[in-house]
Protein backbone atom coordinates (compact mmCIF):
# COMPACT_ATOMS: atom_id res chain seq x y z
CA UNK A 1 0.00 0.00 0.00
CA UNK A 2 1.63 3.13 -1.49
CA UNK A 3 0.00 5.39 1.26
CA UNK A 4 0.67 3.79 4.75
CA UNK A 5 2.82 4.95 6.42
CA UNK A 6 6.57 4.44 7.41
CA UNK A 7 5.76 4.17 11.59
CA UNK A 8 3.31 1.45 11.93
CA UNK A 9 5.19 -0.81 9.13
CA UNK A 10 5.63 -4.20 10.56
CA UNK A 11 7.07 -5.74 7.20
CA UNK A 12 8.71 -3.78 4.23
CA UNK A 13 9.07 -6.46 1.23
CA UNK A 14 11.21 -4.56 -1.52
CA UNK A 15 11.44 -6.14 -5.25
CA UNK A 16 11.96 -9.67 -3.51
CA UNK A 17 13.45 -12.19 -6.08
CA UNK A 18 14.03 -15.73 -5.38
CA UNK A 19 15.77 -18.14 -8.07
CA UNK A 20 15.94 -21.64 -7.00
CA UNK A 21 19.39 -23.87 -8.61
CA UNK A 22 17.91 -27.04 -10.32
CA UNK A 23 19.61 -30.53 -10.16
CA UNK A 24 20.39 -30.01 -14.21
CA UNK A 25 22.49 -26.86 -13.47
CA UNK A 26 18.88 -24.25 -14.59
CA UNK A 27 17.63 -22.31 -12.20
CA UNK A 28 13.49 -21.86 -11.09
CA UNK A 29 12.44 -18.43 -10.44
CA UNK A 30 9.99 -19.31 -7.22
CA UNK A 31 9.62 -15.25 -6.28
CA UNK A 32 9.88 -12.22 -9.00
CA UNK A 33 9.49 -8.59 -8.13
CA UNK A 34 7.53 -9.05 -4.61
CA UNK A 35 6.98 -5.84 -3.45
CA UNK A 36 4.69 -5.11 -0.53
CA UNK A 37 4.28 -3.58 2.86
CA UNK A 38 2.04 -4.75 5.90
CA UNK A 39 1.01 -2.72 8.87
CA UNK A 40 1.34 -3.69 12.34
CA UNK A 41 -1.29 -5.42 13.25
CA UNK A 42 -2.51 -6.54 9.82
CA UNK A 43 -4.38 -10.02 8.85
CA UNK A 44 -2.68 -10.87 5.97
CA UNK A 45 -3.63 -13.90 3.87
CA UNK A 46 -1.91 -14.70 0.77
CA UNK A 47 -3.47 -17.45 -2.12
CA UNK A 48 -1.64 -18.33 -5.17
CA UNK A 49 -2.24 -21.48 -7.33
CA UNK A 50 0.40 -24.35 -6.28
CA UNK A 51 4.62 -23.77 -6.63
CA UNK A 52 3.78 -20.35 -6.97
CA UNK A 53 6.66 -19.54 -3.91
CA UNK A 54 3.99 -19.08 -1.09
CA UNK A 55 6.22 -20.93 1.38
CA UNK A 56 9.08 -19.58 -0.24
CA UNK A 57 7.94 -16.21 0.85
CA UNK A 58 7.55 -17.06 4.47
CA UNK A 59 11.38 -19.32 4.12
CA UNK A 60 12.30 -15.50 3.63
CA UNK A 61 10.58 -13.57 5.94
CA UNK A 62 11.44 -16.17 8.70
CA UNK A 63 15.26 -16.21 7.53
CA UNK A 64 15.36 -19.93 6.83
CA UNK A 65 16.21 -19.03 2.95
CA UNK A 66 18.23 -16.41 1.73
CA UNK A 67 16.76 -14.15 -1.32
CA UNK A 68 18.43 -13.97 -4.49
CA UNK A 69 17.71 -10.41 -4.80
CA UNK A 70 15.64 -7.54 -2.64
CA UNK A 71 14.74 -6.73 0.70
CA UNK A 72 12.96 -7.62 3.65
CA UNK A 73 12.78 -4.92 6.69
CA UNK A 74 10.91 -4.35 9.65
CA UNK A 75 9.43 -1.76 10.70
CA UNK A 76 10.72 0.53 13.46
CA UNK A 77 8.29 -0.62 15.43
CA UNK A 78 9.05 -3.75 15.55
CA UNK A 79 12.18 -5.37 16.96
CA UNK A 80 14.18 -6.82 14.08
CA UNK A 81 15.22 -9.69 15.74
CA UNK A 82 14.15 -12.74 14.53
CA UNK A 83 12.60 -13.94 17.90
CA UNK A 84 10.24 -11.20 17.09
CA UNK A 85 8.93 -13.91 14.45
CA UNK A 86 6.77 -16.78 15.14
CA UNK A 87 6.28 -19.74 12.55
CA UNK A 88 3.26 -22.00 12.43
CA UNK A 89 3.99 -25.13 9.67
CA UNK A 90 1.63 -26.90 7.64
CA UNK A 91 2.58 -30.36 9.45
CA UNK A 92 2.15 -29.98 13.33
CA UNK A 93 6.32 -30.86 13.44
CA UNK A 94 6.01 -31.91 17.54
CA UNK A 95 8.80 -33.70 19.40
CA UNK A 96 7.32 -36.93 19.98
CA UNK A 97 9.37 -37.34 22.77
CA UNK A 98 8.29 -34.04 24.43
CA UNK A 99 5.09 -34.06 26.41
CA UNK A 100 2.36 -31.58 24.92
CA UNK A 101 3.70 -28.91 27.42
CA UNK A 102 7.51 -29.48 26.57
CA UNK A 103 6.69 -29.14 23.09
CA UNK A 104 5.04 -25.93 23.76
CA UNK A 105 8.22 -24.73 25.85
CA UNK A 106 10.68 -25.19 22.79
CA UNK A 107 11.49 -21.87 22.31
CA UNK A 108 12.32 -21.19 26.26
CA UNK A 109 14.49 -24.02 26.02
CA UNK A 110 16.50 -23.54 22.99
CA UNK A 111 17.04 -19.98 24.74
CA UNK A 112 17.78 -21.39 28.44
CA UNK A 113 14.88 -18.94 29.45
CA UNK A 114 12.64 -21.77 31.16
CA UNK A 115 11.13 -20.38 34.33
CA UNK A 116 8.25 -19.73 36.29
CA UNK A 117 7.15 -17.42 33.85
CA UNK A 118 7.47 -19.08 30.78
CA UNK A 119 5.45 -21.73 32.93
CA UNK A 120 2.82 -20.22 34.01
CA UNK A 121 2.67 -18.84 30.07
CA UNK A 122 2.73 -22.64 28.94
CA UNK A 123 -0.20 -23.08 30.88
CA UNK A 124 -1.82 -19.92 29.98
CA UNK A 125 -1.53 -21.79 26.34
CA UNK A 126 -2.92 -24.89 27.36
CA UNK A 127 -5.84 -23.10 28.64
CA UNK A 128 -6.62 -21.09 25.63
CA UNK A 129 -5.75 -24.10 23.03
CA UNK A 130 -8.31 -26.04 24.96
CA UNK A 131 -6.08 -28.48 25.76
CA UNK A 132 -5.55 -28.24 29.48
CA UNK A 133 -5.80 -31.73 30.02
CA UNK A 134 -3.56 -32.55 27.62
CA UNK A 135 -0.67 -30.60 29.14
CA UNK A 136 1.46 -33.92 29.57
CA UNK A 137 0.24 -36.13 27.11
CA UNK A 138 2.74 -37.41 23.88
CA UNK A 139 1.76 -35.62 20.87
CA UNK A 140 1.34 -39.31 19.26
CA UNK A 141 -1.96 -39.35 21.82
CA UNK A 142 -3.31 -36.48 20.25
CA UNK A 143 -5.25 -35.46 17.31
CA UNK A 144 -4.26 -33.85 14.30
CA UNK A 145 -6.12 -30.72 15.34
CA UNK A 146 -4.26 -30.98 18.41
CA UNK A 147 -1.24 -31.41 17.36
CA UNK A 148 -1.62 -28.43 15.33
CA UNK A 149 -3.16 -26.46 17.62
CA UNK A 150 -0.07 -27.34 20.07
CA UNK A 151 1.93 -26.55 16.83
CA UNK A 152 0.48 -22.66 17.16
CA UNK A 153 0.82 -22.47 20.53
CA UNK A 154 4.44 -23.25 20.48
CA UNK A 155 4.99 -20.44 18.04
CA UNK A 156 2.81 -18.28 20.14
CA UNK A 157 5.32 -18.61 23.50
CA UNK A 158 7.54 -16.35 22.88
CA UNK A 159 4.90 -13.81 22.42
CA UNK A 160 5.99 -12.46 18.58
CA UNK A 161 5.29 -9.93 17.27
CA UNK A 162 4.60 -11.38 13.60
CA UNK A 163 3.11 -14.78 12.97
CA UNK A 164 4.07 -16.48 9.67
CA UNK A 165 1.80 -19.63 9.03
CA UNK A 166 2.20 -21.38 6.26
CA UNK A 167 -0.99 -23.23 5.38
CA UNK A 168 -1.32 -24.61 8.98
CA UNK A 169 -4.82 -25.69 8.89
CA UNK A 170 -3.90 -27.65 5.57
CA UNK A 171 -4.14 -31.03 6.95
CA UNK A 172 -7.54 -30.94 8.77
CA UNK A 173 -11.01 -31.46 7.85
CA UNK A 174 -13.23 -28.96 7.10
CA UNK A 175 -15.33 -28.69 9.99
CA UNK A 176 -12.03 -28.53 12.26
CA UNK A 177 -10.68 -26.23 9.85
CA UNK A 178 -13.02 -23.57 10.20
CA UNK A 179 -13.81 -23.77 13.89
CA UNK A 180 -9.45 -23.39 14.06
CA UNK A 181 -9.49 -20.23 11.71
CA UNK A 182 -11.94 -18.74 14.06
CA UNK A 183 -9.83 -19.63 17.15
CA UNK A 184 -7.40 -18.43 15.78
CA UNK A 185 -8.99 -14.85 15.20
CA UNK A 186 -10.03 -15.09 18.76
CA UNK A 187 -6.13 -15.43 19.29
CA UNK A 188 -5.55 -12.45 17.39
CA UNK A 189 -7.33 -10.19 18.32
CA UNK A 190 -6.62 -10.49 22.04
CA UNK A 191 -3.33 -8.86 21.20
CA UNK A 192 -3.38 -7.81 17.19
CA UNK A 193 0.07 -9.64 16.24
CA UNK A 194 1.17 -9.07 12.54
CA UNK A 195 -0.33 -12.12 10.36
CA UNK A 196 0.86 -13.58 7.30
CA UNK A 197 -1.32 -16.70 6.61
CA UNK A 198 -0.59 -18.75 3.58
CA UNK A 199 -4.26 -20.87 2.40
CA UNK A 200 -5.36 -22.68 -0.26
CA UNK A 201 -8.92 -21.70 0.87
CA UNK A 202 -10.17 -18.36 -0.97
CA UNK A 203 -13.16 -18.28 1.43
CA UNK A 204 -10.81 -18.89 4.43
CA UNK A 205 -8.61 -16.16 3.27
CA UNK A 206 -11.14 -13.85 3.03
CA UNK A 207 -13.23 -15.28 6.11
CA UNK A 208 -9.72 -14.62 8.43
CA UNK A 209 -7.88 -11.11 7.02
CA UNK A 210 -7.79 -7.67 6.56
CA UNK A 211 -6.28 -8.16 2.92
CA UNK A 212 -5.70 -10.53 0.39
CA UNK A 213 -2.36 -11.23 -1.20
CA UNK A 214 -3.04 -12.74 -4.52
CA UNK A 215 -0.18 -14.22 -6.22
CA UNK A 216 0.84 -15.68 -10.17
CA UNK A 217 1.58 -18.99 -11.40
CA UNK A 218 5.53 -19.21 -11.05
CA UNK A 219 7.13 -17.19 -10.86
CA UNK A 220 5.34 -15.82 -8.09
CA UNK A 221 4.67 -12.18 -8.43
CA UNK A 222 1.66 -10.23 -7.09
CA UNK A 223 -1.44 -10.14 -8.94
CA UNK A 224 -3.33 -7.75 -6.90
CA UNK A 225 -4.07 -7.15 -2.83
CA UNK A 226 -7.78 -7.54 -2.37
CA UNK A 227 -9.13 -5.44 0.50
CA UNK A 228 -11.77 -7.27 2.71
CA UNK A 229 -13.57 -4.58 4.31
CA UNK A 230 -15.94 -6.75 6.48
CA UNK A 231 -16.56 -5.99 9.85
CA UNK A 232 -14.76 -7.66 12.44
CA UNK A 233 -15.66 -9.63 15.05
CA UNK A 234 -16.18 -12.18 11.88
CA UNK A 235 -18.72 -15.22 12.35
CA UNK A 236 -19.19 -18.07 9.87
CA UNK A 237 -22.42 -16.64 8.94
CA UNK A 238 -20.19 -14.27 7.40
CA UNK A 239 -19.30 -16.62 4.74
CA UNK A 240 -23.22 -16.40 3.19
CA UNK A 241 -23.34 -12.83 2.68
CA UNK A 242 -23.53 -10.71 -0.91
CA UNK A 243 -20.65 -8.95 0.10
CA UNK A 244 -18.42 -12.07 1.28
CA UNK A 245 -19.18 -13.76 -2.47
CA UNK A 246 -18.15 -10.69 -4.15
CA UNK A 247 -15.09 -10.40 -2.41
CA UNK A 248 -14.32 -14.45 -3.04
CA UNK A 249 -15.47 -14.03 -6.75
CA UNK A 250 -12.96 -11.05 -7.65
CA UNK A 251 -10.42 -13.47 -6.04
CA UNK A 252 -10.95 -16.29 -7.98
CA UNK A 253 -11.45 -14.07 -11.16
CA UNK A 254 -8.06 -13.00 -10.28
CA UNK A 255 -6.72 -15.92 -9.79
CA UNK A 256 -7.79 -17.47 -12.98
CA UNK A 257 -7.38 -14.85 -15.06
CA UNK A 258 -3.44 -15.43 -13.86
CA UNK A 259 -4.27 -18.66 -14.97
CA UNK A 260 -5.09 -18.70 -18.19
CA UNK A 261 -2.38 -16.14 -18.98
CA UNK A 262 -0.09 -18.79 -18.55
CA UNK B 1 -19.44 -47.84 39.53
CA UNK B 2 -17.25 -49.95 40.95
CA UNK B 3 -13.69 -50.30 39.04
CA UNK B 4 -14.27 -54.22 39.61
CA UNK B 5 -16.91 -54.35 37.44
CA UNK B 6 -16.02 -51.84 34.86
CA UNK B 7 -13.34 -54.21 34.59
CA UNK B 8 -15.46 -57.53 34.31
CA UNK B 9 -17.40 -55.60 31.60
CA UNK B 10 -14.35 -55.17 29.84
CA UNK B 11 -13.57 -57.14 26.40
CA UNK B 12 -17.02 -57.77 26.06
CA UNK B 13 -20.12 -55.83 24.05
CA UNK B 14 -22.33 -55.89 26.53
CA UNK B 15 -22.85 -57.36 29.91
CA UNK B 16 -25.53 -57.08 32.36
CA UNK B 17 -23.73 -56.41 35.93
CA UNK B 18 -24.94 -58.34 39.02
CA UNK B 19 -27.11 -54.82 39.70
CA UNK B 20 -28.78 -55.43 36.23
CA UNK B 21 -27.40 -52.20 34.74
CA UNK B 22 -26.02 -52.53 31.21
CA UNK B 23 -22.16 -51.61 31.06
CA UNK B 24 -21.46 -49.55 27.37
CA UNK B 25 -18.46 -50.68 25.68
CA UNK B 26 -15.31 -48.52 26.88
CA UNK B 27 -12.72 -47.33 25.14
CA UNK B 28 -10.16 -49.89 23.97
CA UNK B 29 -7.49 -48.45 26.59
CA UNK B 30 -9.12 -50.02 29.58
CA UNK B 31 -10.75 -53.19 27.44
CA UNK B 32 -7.54 -54.57 26.04
CA UNK B 33 -5.38 -55.37 28.66
CA UNK B 34 -7.39 -57.93 30.83
CA UNK B 35 -8.31 -59.53 27.28
CA UNK B 36 -4.55 -59.34 26.59
CA UNK B 37 -3.54 -61.04 28.77
CA UNK B 38 -6.06 -63.53 28.56
CA UNK B 39 -4.53 -64.41 25.08
CA UNK B 40 -1.10 -63.89 25.92
CA UNK B 41 -0.17 -66.29 28.61
CA UNK B 42 -1.38 -69.47 27.04
CA UNK B 43 0.65 -69.06 24.01
CA UNK B 44 4.26 -68.66 26.30
CA UNK B 45 2.38 -71.69 27.81
CA UNK B 46 2.25 -73.71 24.51
CA UNK B 47 5.87 -72.38 23.53
CA UNK B 48 7.26 -73.62 27.01
CA UNK B 49 5.23 -77.25 26.46
CA UNK B 50 6.69 -77.76 23.58
CA UNK B 51 9.88 -76.91 24.18
CA UNK B 52 9.50 -79.05 27.24
CA UNK B 53 8.05 -82.02 25.26
CA UNK B 54 10.48 -82.26 22.58
CA UNK B 55 13.33 -82.95 25.30
CA UNK B 56 11.00 -85.41 26.47
CA UNK B 57 11.12 -86.81 22.83
CA UNK B 58 14.68 -86.17 22.41
CA UNK B 59 15.48 -88.77 26.01
CA UNK B 60 12.97 -90.93 24.60
CA UNK B 61 15.12 -91.43 21.32
CA UNK B 62 18.38 -91.21 22.64
CA UNK B 63 17.10 -93.92 25.32
CA UNK B 64 15.44 -95.89 23.04
CA UNK B 65 17.99 -96.35 20.31
CA UNK B 66 20.56 -96.47 22.77
CA UNK B 67 22.44 -93.65 20.92
CA UNK B 68 26.05 -93.28 22.10
CA UNK B 69 26.88 -90.44 24.37
CA UNK B 70 29.49 -89.26 22.32
CA UNK B 71 27.10 -88.18 19.41
CA UNK B 72 24.07 -87.25 20.58
CA UNK B 73 23.73 -86.83 24.64
CA UNK B 74 20.11 -87.32 26.33
CA UNK B 75 19.09 -84.06 27.56
CA UNK B 76 19.43 -85.29 31.02
CA UNK B 77 23.25 -85.74 30.47
CA UNK B 78 23.31 -82.58 29.63
CA UNK B 79 21.48 -80.87 32.49
CA UNK B 80 24.19 -83.48 34.84
CA UNK B 81 27.18 -81.84 32.97
CA UNK B 82 25.44 -78.34 33.37
CA UNK B 83 25.15 -78.85 37.24
CA UNK B 84 28.62 -80.58 37.42
CA UNK B 85 30.47 -77.12 35.81
CA UNK B 86 28.42 -74.82 37.91
CA UNK B 87 29.46 -77.04 40.97
CA UNK B 88 33.07 -76.95 40.17
CA UNK B 89 32.87 -73.60 38.97
CA UNK B 90 34.63 -74.17 35.44
CA UNK B 91 31.83 -73.06 33.66
CA UNK B 92 31.57 -70.10 36.07
CA UNK B 93 34.87 -68.74 35.18
CA UNK B 94 34.85 -69.04 31.34
CA UNK B 95 31.67 -67.56 31.33
CA UNK B 96 33.08 -64.80 33.13
CA UNK B 97 35.86 -64.41 31.03
CA UNK B 98 33.86 -64.20 27.66
CA UNK B 99 30.83 -61.73 29.59
CA UNK B 100 34.22 -59.88 29.58
CA UNK B 101 35.53 -60.17 26.10
CA UNK B 102 31.86 -59.47 24.68
CA UNK B 103 30.88 -56.49 27.03
CA UNK B 104 34.68 -54.82 26.43
CA UNK B 105 34.18 -55.27 22.85
CA UNK B 106 30.17 -54.34 22.55
CA UNK B 107 30.84 -51.72 24.82
CA UNK B 108 34.29 -50.03 22.27
CA UNK B 109 31.96 -50.85 19.21
CA UNK B 110 28.77 -48.97 20.83
CA UNK B 111 31.71 -45.53 21.43
CA UNK B 112 33.70 -45.80 18.36
CA UNK B 113 30.38 -46.37 16.24
CA UNK B 114 28.37 -43.71 17.43
CA UNK B 115 30.98 -41.37 17.36
CA UNK B 116 31.59 -42.29 13.46
CA UNK B 117 28.09 -41.97 12.75
CA UNK B 118 28.06 -38.37 14.72
CA UNK B 119 31.14 -37.33 12.51
CA UNK B 120 30.02 -38.83 9.10
CA UNK B 121 26.33 -37.12 9.66
CA UNK B 122 27.79 -33.55 11.07
CA UNK B 123 30.64 -33.28 8.53
CA UNK B 124 30.72 -33.49 4.75
CA UNK B 125 34.55 -34.19 4.04
CA UNK B 126 34.66 -36.77 6.89
CA UNK B 127 31.19 -38.95 5.22
CA UNK B 128 32.98 -38.34 1.58
CA UNK B 129 36.15 -39.96 2.75
CA UNK B 130 34.92 -41.94 5.26
CA UNK B 131 31.57 -43.90 5.04
CA UNK B 132 32.88 -45.42 1.50
CA UNK B 133 35.62 -46.98 2.68
CA UNK B 134 33.45 -48.15 5.42
CA UNK B 135 30.72 -49.84 3.34
CA UNK B 136 33.90 -51.37 1.10
CA UNK B 137 35.25 -52.77 4.41
CA UNK B 138 31.75 -54.25 5.43
CA UNK B 139 32.09 -56.67 2.81
CA UNK B 140 35.03 -58.89 4.54
CA UNK B 141 33.33 -61.51 6.44
CA UNK B 142 34.64 -60.09 9.92
CA UNK B 143 35.44 -63.62 11.36
CA UNK B 144 38.12 -64.14 8.56
CA UNK B 145 40.09 -61.73 10.63
CA UNK B 146 40.11 -63.48 13.66
CA UNK B 147 43.31 -65.17 13.00
CA UNK B 148 44.89 -62.06 11.99
CA UNK B 149 43.82 -60.50 15.05
CA UNK B 150 45.23 -63.33 17.26
CA UNK B 151 48.59 -62.80 15.37
CA UNK B 152 48.41 -59.48 16.10
CA UNK B 153 47.56 -59.23 19.33
CA UNK B 154 48.27 -63.21 21.04
CA UNK B 155 45.89 -65.34 22.33
CA UNK B 156 44.80 -63.04 25.12
CA UNK B 157 41.55 -61.08 25.53
CA UNK B 158 42.84 -58.22 23.68
CA UNK B 159 42.40 -60.53 20.52
CA UNK B 160 38.99 -61.65 21.40
CA UNK B 161 37.94 -58.06 22.46
CA UNK B 162 38.89 -56.61 18.90
CA UNK B 163 36.76 -59.48 16.89
CA UNK B 164 33.73 -58.91 18.88
CA UNK B 165 34.21 -55.28 18.02
CA UNK B 166 34.97 -54.98 14.77
CA UNK B 167 31.62 -57.65 14.13
CA UNK B 168 29.76 -55.63 16.15
CA UNK B 169 31.12 -52.45 14.97
CA UNK B 170 29.02 -52.27 11.39
CA UNK B 171 25.70 -53.15 12.30
CA UNK B 172 25.44 -50.51 14.63
CA UNK B 173 27.05 -47.91 12.72
CA UNK B 174 24.94 -48.13 9.69
CA UNK B 175 21.68 -48.10 11.56
CA UNK B 176 23.51 -45.16 13.47
CA UNK B 177 24.35 -43.18 10.48
CA UNK B 178 20.58 -43.76 8.84
CA UNK B 179 19.30 -42.69 12.30
CA UNK B 180 20.89 -39.33 12.42
CA UNK B 181 19.54 -38.81 8.86
CA UNK B 182 17.02 -40.10 10.28
CA UNK B 183 14.77 -36.45 11.27
CA UNK B 184 12.84 -35.00 8.59
CA UNK B 185 14.08 -31.81 6.97
CA UNK B 186 10.74 -29.98 8.30
CA UNK B 187 11.76 -30.70 11.71
CA UNK B 188 15.52 -29.14 11.30
CA UNK B 189 13.70 -25.99 9.75
CA UNK B 190 11.19 -26.29 12.79
CA UNK B 191 13.90 -25.63 15.35
CA UNK B 192 16.09 -23.46 12.96
CA UNK B 193 13.05 -21.50 12.85
CA UNK B 194 13.42 -20.55 16.65
CA UNK B 195 16.91 -20.08 16.58
CA UNK B 196 18.34 -23.42 17.20
CA UNK B 197 22.32 -23.58 16.91
CA UNK B 198 23.35 -26.77 14.95
CA UNK B 199 24.72 -28.37 17.79
CA UNK B 200 20.69 -27.84 19.54
CA UNK B 201 19.79 -29.57 16.99
CA UNK B 202 21.87 -32.08 17.07
CA UNK B 203 21.18 -32.40 21.10
CA UNK B 204 17.18 -31.96 20.70
CA UNK B 205 16.27 -33.80 17.25
CA UNK B 206 18.71 -35.52 15.51
CA UNK B 207 20.02 -37.84 18.66
CA UNK B 208 16.49 -38.83 19.81
CA UNK B 209 14.81 -39.64 16.41
CA UNK B 210 18.34 -41.49 15.80
CA UNK B 211 17.45 -43.67 18.71
CA UNK B 212 14.90 -46.16 17.73
CA UNK B 213 17.77 -47.02 15.00
CA UNK B 214 20.24 -47.57 17.30
CA UNK B 215 18.69 -49.93 19.13
CA UNK B 216 17.71 -51.63 16.39
CA UNK B 217 21.08 -51.92 15.43
CA UNK B 218 22.15 -52.54 18.97
CA UNK B 219 20.06 -55.65 19.00
CA UNK B 220 21.89 -56.97 16.02
CA UNK B 221 24.91 -56.30 17.08
CA UNK B 222 24.74 -57.52 20.98
CA UNK B 223 24.16 -61.01 19.43
CA UNK B 224 26.86 -61.05 16.99
CA UNK B 225 29.29 -60.15 19.88
CA UNK B 226 28.81 -63.31 21.44
CA UNK B 227 28.76 -64.97 18.23
CA UNK B 228 32.24 -62.86 17.36
CA UNK B 229 33.55 -63.59 21.09
CA UNK B 230 32.85 -67.78 21.22
CA UNK B 231 34.99 -67.59 17.22
CA UNK B 232 37.60 -66.00 18.55
CA UNK B 233 38.35 -68.46 21.03
CA UNK B 234 37.97 -71.23 18.82
CA UNK B 235 40.97 -69.77 16.72
CA UNK B 236 43.42 -69.43 19.58
CA UNK B 237 42.46 -68.90 23.46
CA UNK B 238 43.58 -70.51 26.47
CA UNK B 239 39.82 -69.69 28.81
CA UNK B 240 36.39 -68.67 27.70
CA UNK B 241 33.18 -70.79 26.88
CA UNK B 242 34.64 -71.10 23.43
CA UNK B 243 37.65 -72.65 24.74
CA UNK B 244 35.61 -75.04 26.51
CA UNK B 245 33.68 -76.01 23.83
CA UNK B 246 37.45 -77.14 21.72
CA UNK B 247 38.39 -78.36 24.83
CA UNK B 248 34.65 -80.46 25.44
CA UNK B 249 35.01 -81.68 21.71
CA UNK B 250 38.37 -82.75 22.27
CA UNK B 251 37.92 -84.99 25.05
CA UNK B 252 34.57 -86.25 23.21
CA UNK B 253 32.70 -84.92 26.05
CA UNK B 254 29.68 -84.07 24.19
CA UNK B 255 27.35 -83.53 27.33
CA UNK B 256 29.52 -80.76 28.02
CA UNK B 257 29.60 -78.99 24.75
CA UNK B 258 26.18 -79.08 24.63
CA UNK B 259 25.72 -77.35 28.21
CA UNK B 260 28.47 -74.97 27.18
CA UNK B 261 26.06 -73.77 24.07
CA UNK B 262 23.41 -73.92 26.67
CA UNK B 263 25.09 -71.39 28.98
CA UNK B 264 25.77 -68.80 25.45
CA UNK B 265 22.26 -69.30 24.90
CA UNK B 266 21.62 -67.76 27.86
CA UNK B 267 23.77 -65.03 27.66
CA UNK B 268 22.71 -64.40 24.41
CA UNK B 269 19.41 -64.27 25.66
CA UNK B 270 19.95 -61.97 28.69
CA UNK B 271 22.05 -59.44 26.73
CA UNK B 272 19.46 -59.36 24.03
CA UNK B 273 16.94 -58.98 26.82
CA UNK B 274 18.86 -56.05 28.40
CA UNK B 275 19.26 -54.22 25.68
CA UNK B 276 15.49 -54.45 23.97
CA UNK B 277 14.46 -53.21 27.86
CA UNK B 278 16.60 -50.47 27.61
CA UNK B 279 15.11 -49.28 24.39
CA UNK B 280 11.52 -49.93 25.27
CA UNK B 281 12.60 -47.58 28.43
CA UNK B 282 14.51 -44.97 26.19
CA UNK B 283 12.25 -44.55 22.92
CA UNK B 284 9.19 -44.97 25.05
CA UNK B 285 7.08 -42.57 22.74
CA UNK B 286 7.12 -45.08 19.53
CA UNK B 287 5.59 -47.79 21.78
CA UNK B 288 1.49 -47.38 21.91
CA UNK B 289 0.43 -44.83 24.21
CA UNK B 290 -1.64 -47.74 26.75
CA UNK B 291 0.88 -47.05 29.84
CA UNK B 292 0.26 -43.19 30.05
CA UNK B 293 -3.70 -43.92 28.64
CA UNK B 294 -4.28 -46.60 30.99
CA UNK B 295 -3.68 -44.51 34.34
CA UNK B 296 -7.17 -42.76 33.78
N1 LIG C 1 14.73 -26.01 -2.13
C1 LIG C 1 14.29 -25.81 -3.41
N2 LIG C 1 15.08 -26.10 -4.45
C2 LIG C 1 14.66 -25.91 -5.71
N3 LIG C 1 13.46 -25.43 -6.03
C3 LIG C 1 12.61 -25.15 -5.05
C4 LIG C 1 12.97 -25.33 -3.67
N4 LIG C 1 11.93 -24.96 -2.91
C5 LIG C 1 10.96 -24.58 -3.76
N5 LIG C 1 11.37 -24.68 -5.04
C6 LIG C 1 10.59 -24.32 -6.22
O1 LIG C 1 10.13 -23.02 -6.04
C7 LIG C 1 8.77 -22.91 -6.43
C8 LIG C 1 7.95 -22.34 -5.32
O2 LIG C 1 7.93 -23.24 -4.23
P1 LIG C 1 7.08 -22.97 -2.91
O3 LIG C 1 7.26 -24.13 -2.02
O4 LIG C 1 7.43 -21.64 -2.39
O5 LIG C 1 5.61 -22.97 -3.51
P2 LIG C 1 4.21 -22.79 -2.76
O6 LIG C 1 3.56 -21.61 -3.34
O7 LIG C 1 4.41 -22.82 -1.29
O8 LIG C 1 3.44 -24.09 -3.24
P3 LIG C 1 2.36 -24.94 -2.44
O9 LIG C 1 1.11 -24.14 -2.47
O10 LIG C 1 2.22 -26.19 -3.27
O11 LIG C 1 2.88 -25.18 -1.08
C9 LIG C 1 8.33 -24.30 -6.83
O12 LIG C 1 8.23 -24.34 -8.22
C10 LIG C 1 9.40 -25.22 -6.36
O13 LIG C 1 9.63 -26.18 -7.33
MG1 LIG D 1 3.90 -24.19 0.28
Amino acid sequence: MPTSTDTDCAIRLDSLSMLYPTKSGGTVQALDDVSLSVQAGEFISIVGPSGCGKSTLLRIIMGLSRQTSGQVTFGPSEDTHRNQLGMVFQQPLLLPWRTVRKNLLTSPDLHHARDAATHEKADELLVMLGLEEFGDRYPNELSGGMQQRVGIGRALMHDPRILLMDEPFGALDAMTRDQMGLDLLKIWDQDRKTVLFVTHSIPEAVLLADRVVVMTPRPGRLADVVEVALPRPRRLENINTPEFGEIVLKIRKLLDSEHSAH
Amino acid sequence: MSTNTKRQAAGREERAVPDGETVPVKAPTNSDTPARRRRRVPEITYSVLVFIGLLVVWQVVVEMFDISNILVPAPSAVAVSLVDGFRDGSLVSHSIVTMKEILIGFGIAVGSALVSAVLITQFRTVERVLFPLLILTQTIPKVAMAPLLIVWFGIGISSKVLTVALIAFFPLLINAVLGFRSAAHEQVEMLRSFGASRMQVMRHLQIPSALPHIFAGLEVAVILSVTGAVVAEFVGSSEGLGYLIQASNFTLDVARTFAVIVVLSAVGIVLHAVVVQLGKWLVFWTATPSNAASEV
